[in-house]
């Protein structure tokens, strides 16, 4: 991937870009105008608000983990191999990114509920995933997924030709190619995939929601416990907002440095 | 990284949002000179009942209405940060004593209907639920196999409204899940994935074929109550007072009634 000659930028770029970072900025300085900083302690160690962000932390990890098994196969896949409907095939695994969530927990319910599409052979071998810490994880793995395709398709797609090329003429077998020369080269591509894909899921809310329901410490993560406190307790609600930006703040800090294009060169 | 399916994603997310702005000042002085509008703030359970009694209001008095529904706590928030409304209809007495301390209403506060409890069961009841008891899992309690049962969570009037019942039966309930309304609880039931349901009959009537209600006894000693009050700031409080009376009317009382609410306080 060559660099193309630097962009000469007209300067009248720069008020509507300075209007798109008041549009983001904005509202989050709003929300911090809006923190009591005396009842924040008391606000964010409680059991209901510890449970919440136990279970957030624990789910978005397992189904980040997910994500990278399944998802870099995936883009894998979808980057190399050409066959009929290969192209509706990626569009259709993409899905999730234009869907609004409830409908990706609809869809689960279908599935995996009890009723589900597979929901009874489910329940013969002792699975019950409806109202279970499981479900959350299938939910966020759901909307979660295609983040972690694209970020690593796009990088599969950067790996030059003639790096590959020399490798197999140096007699490298396709796991050989795989592992030392392909999966090294795209460590940036799945390290934007796993922020991507952790913030995703950490922010879930529709798809948990529909399909695995709202219960402490089982499947109320930190946004469904959000949501409910804004009904009765505004301030509890901006406390655990502001815990929650903090986390997304802190998980792009870590690795962001190394995802970014630009630190590689 | 940038990826032209990325592009579109986003956009896609970004564009439905833009198109519902909220007009924070709707009630333009310009408007206020020609016909009346009311803007109604009604609770998420009212929101087909209300509209249907408004369309008969609009034809009678040619007043324009304008009824916008969330849960009773969200709209007592958008109140709070000054949304522009003529009439609060909450599912609770609580919303509404919360909005009159706030001094966002003007009294007094008029019943209009009320709504009971009922156990929501999936159509043909597959976990042959017959009353509050066989959801009991105290350790003396009737429930053998432990039915899924799904309520709203404490902080949602009908989920208050669940603790309120089961303290007047004295049974304990454990729910799979507290949802955060009551047609979160209701998807669940009408899904099957739950078994029982605790919501009131107005929504078992809205659910349709899908789902099946069962009485809990003693339920109509303790009705939910749901008052409507002109709002302080109204723009046009003697329409926004017309309206209130008109729900409370023979026509509005039996739109009310035919949705499966009980009558409210005419006076």
């Amino acid at each position: 991937m060559s660099r193309g000659p630097t962009v000469i930028m007209p300067r009248w770029v720069l008020l509507p870009a300075a209007l798109g970072a008041l549009f983001i900025l904005l509202p989050i300085v709003a929300l911090l105008t809006r923190v009591d900083l005396e009842q924040l302690p008391s606000l964010l160690s409680s059991p209901s608000a510890l449970a919440a962000l136990w279970l957030s932390l624990r789910t978005a990890l397992l189904s980040t983990v997910l994500c990278v098994i399944l998802g870099v196969p995936l883009a894998l896949m979808l980057a190399q191999f050409r066959f009929p409907g290969s192209g509706a095939l990626r569009t259709l695994i993409l899905l999730p990114l234009v869907l609004p969530p409830v409908i990706g927990g609809i869809a689960l319910l279908t599935t995996f509920g009890r009723q589900g599409l597979l929901g009874q052979s489910l329940e013969i071998l002792g699975v019950q995933v409806a109202f279970s810490t499981a479900a959350v994880v299938l939910a966020q793995t759901f909307v979660s997924l295609p983040f972690m395709v694209i970020a690593v398709e796009a990088a599969i797609r950067g790996v030059q030709k003639e790096v590959v090329e020399a490798a197999v003429v140096d007699g490298a077998g396709p796991t050989q190619l795989l592992r030392s020369i392909v999966l090294p080269l795209i460590i940036p591509g799945l390290a934007s995939g796993v922020v991507l894909a952790f913030a995703r899921s950490l922010g879930e809310f529709g798809a948990t929601i529909a399909f695995a329901g709202s219960l402490q410490g089982v499947t109320r993560t930190l946004p469904l416990e959000i949501y409910l406190q804004r009904e009765t307790d505004p301030d509890a609600a901006v406390a655990l907002s502001v815990l929650l930006i903090l986390v997304a703040v802190v998980v792009i800090g870590i690795t962001r440095p190394r995802s970014a294009p630009d630190a590689l060169r | 990284m940038r990826s032209s399916a990325g592009l579109l994603a986003a956009a896609l997310l970004i564009l439905p949002g833009c198109a519902s702005a909220p007009s924070a000042d709707g009630q333009g002085t310009e408007e206020e000179a020609s016909a009346a509008q009311v803007t109604v703030f009604a609770a998420a359970s009212l929101d087909e009942v209300v509209t249907a009694v408004a369309d008969d209001y609009e034809a009678a008095s040619g007043v324009d209405v304008e009824i916008s529904s969330a849960g009773s706590a969200g709209l007592l928030a958008q109140l709070q940060q000054g949304a522009p409304a003529d009439v609060f209809i909450p599912a609770d007495e609580q919303t509404m004593e919360r909005a009159a301390s706030a001094e966002l209403i003007s009294p007094p506060a008029r019943r209009i209907a009320t709504n009971t409890l009922v156990i929501a069961v999936p159509d043909g009841n597959p976990a042959q639920i017959r009353s509050l008891q066989d959801l009991d899992t105290s350790p003396g309690g009737d429930s053998g196999s432990s039915p899924a049962l799904v309520v709203c969570a404490e902080q949602v009037p009908c989920g208050a409204a669940a603790v309120q019942a089961a303290d007047a039966a004295g049974v304990t309930l454990s729910p799979v899940s507290e949802e955060l309304a009551v047609t979160d609880v209701l998807g669940k039931v009408s899904s099957a994935e739950a078994d029982a349901g605790l919501v009131y009959s107005t929504d078992v009537l809205r659910a349709g074929d899908q789902v099946d209600s069962v009485e809990i006894e003693g339920a109509e000693a303790h009705p939910n109550r749901y008052p409507a009050a002109v709002l302080q700031d109204s723009a046009q409080p003697a329409a926004a007072r017309e309206f209130i009376d008109f729900l409370l009317s023979e026509a509005g009382q039996r739109t009310l009634r035919e949705a499966g609410f009980s009558p409210g306080d005419p006076e």
